[in-house]
């Protein structure tokens, strides 16, 4: 990193985006396209405080784990949008609370 | 003020704003737009922190594909999203405690930790600063790392596999083409030869 960007400046855009992550589940606990959303904000600002890591302690690991993260970020999106869509074809509706087909 | 922070304050100020806006926004078309600009400006702050792959590959695979697959799903859902969007202060102080709550813990311990001496000198994986990042990667992921690159190619593999057998559907009433009875027609089941007598017709 170094020319004055510390790891503090990366850890403190994690830790609001992370925020902004949870606090939109919170905010729209009804629309689950903008839930899964907010978790890949939650993801992105993650792997953030993992390259600010791999930076700061020159270790190239991190970086290796943040490429995993973004795999399987992909792969969850692609089946929680799968899953969105035949729910959608069910019941023809996606706010969470129509979610009770299982009566869990 | 260095060119470099001048560019880590101008990509984090608009990261999080628009992450703000991803999760206020009305319409959900806006919010995956704004998603695409927070990818962006991410790609902006790995650039600046030195992880130039992971930086286009967040280009490539977020914006690309992510981002792509979620504009997708909004715009063919007619779903009514005003109606979604009903009771949504109801939650927003609970969220917001939590939230501030998160952020105060997050800070402090961003703030405050140090890390050990004897850690920071003992690099798992050193950066060589002689060649680039995508080489370094890519030297380390297809020896060291090769069996967990594996498991995340298994990942994508199980991930596509299972997007498509859950939103394919036959429909009735639809003429497909069916390779084992056309292969299996026989001559004669389909010709039939007849004698016409000259000057008599059928």
């Amino acid at each position: 990193m170094g020319l004055g960007i510390g790891l503090g400046h990366y850890l403190t855009v994690g830790a609001i985006l992370f925020t902004l992550g949870v606090f939109g589940i919170f905010l729209n606990r009804k629309n689950i396209i903008v839930i899964l959303m907010s978790v890949e904000l939650i993801l992105l600002a993650v792997n953030l405080n993992f390259v600010a890591f791999s930076a700061q302690l020159n270790d190239l690991q991190g970086q290796v784990f943040a490429l995993l993260i973004l795999t399987v970020a992909a792969a969850e999106a692609a089946i929680g949008l799968a899953i969105l869509v035949i729910f959608y074809r069910n019941r023809g509706s996606i706010a969470v609370e129509d979610v009770n087909m299982m009566k869990g | 003020m260095t060119l470099p922070l001048f560019f880590f304050y101008l990509f984090s100020i608009v990261a999080v704003a628009s992450a703000f806006m991803v999760i206020s926004a009305r319409n959900p078309v806006h919010a995956v737009l704004f998603l695409i600009l927070v990818f962006f400006n991410a790609a902006g702050l790995f650039m600046l922190a030195g992880a130039e792959f992971l930086a286009l590959i967040l280009i490539v695979v977020y914006v690309g594909a992510v981002a792509v697959l979620f504009l997708f799903v909004v715009m063919m859902l007619d779903v009514d999203f005003a109606s979604l969007r009903q009771g949504l202060l109801q939650y927003a102080p609970i969220g917001a405690v939590v939230g501030i709550v998160l952020l105060l813990e997050l800070l402090l311990v961003a703030g405050s930790f140090v890390i050990s001496p004897e850690v920071a000198g003992a690099s798992g994986l050193p950066i060589n600063p002689n060649i680039d990042n995508t080489r370094a990667l890519g030297q380390v992921l297809y020896t060291r790392y090769v069996f967990v690159f594996q498991g995340a190619g298994a990942v994508l593999l199980v991930a596509m596999i299972g997007a498509i057998v859950l939103t394919l559907r036959h429909k009735p009433n639809v003429k497909r083409q069916d390779p084992n009875v056309q292969v299996g027609r026989k001559v004669s089941e389909t010709l039939e030869v007849v004698k016409v007598k000259s000057g008599q017709g059928l």
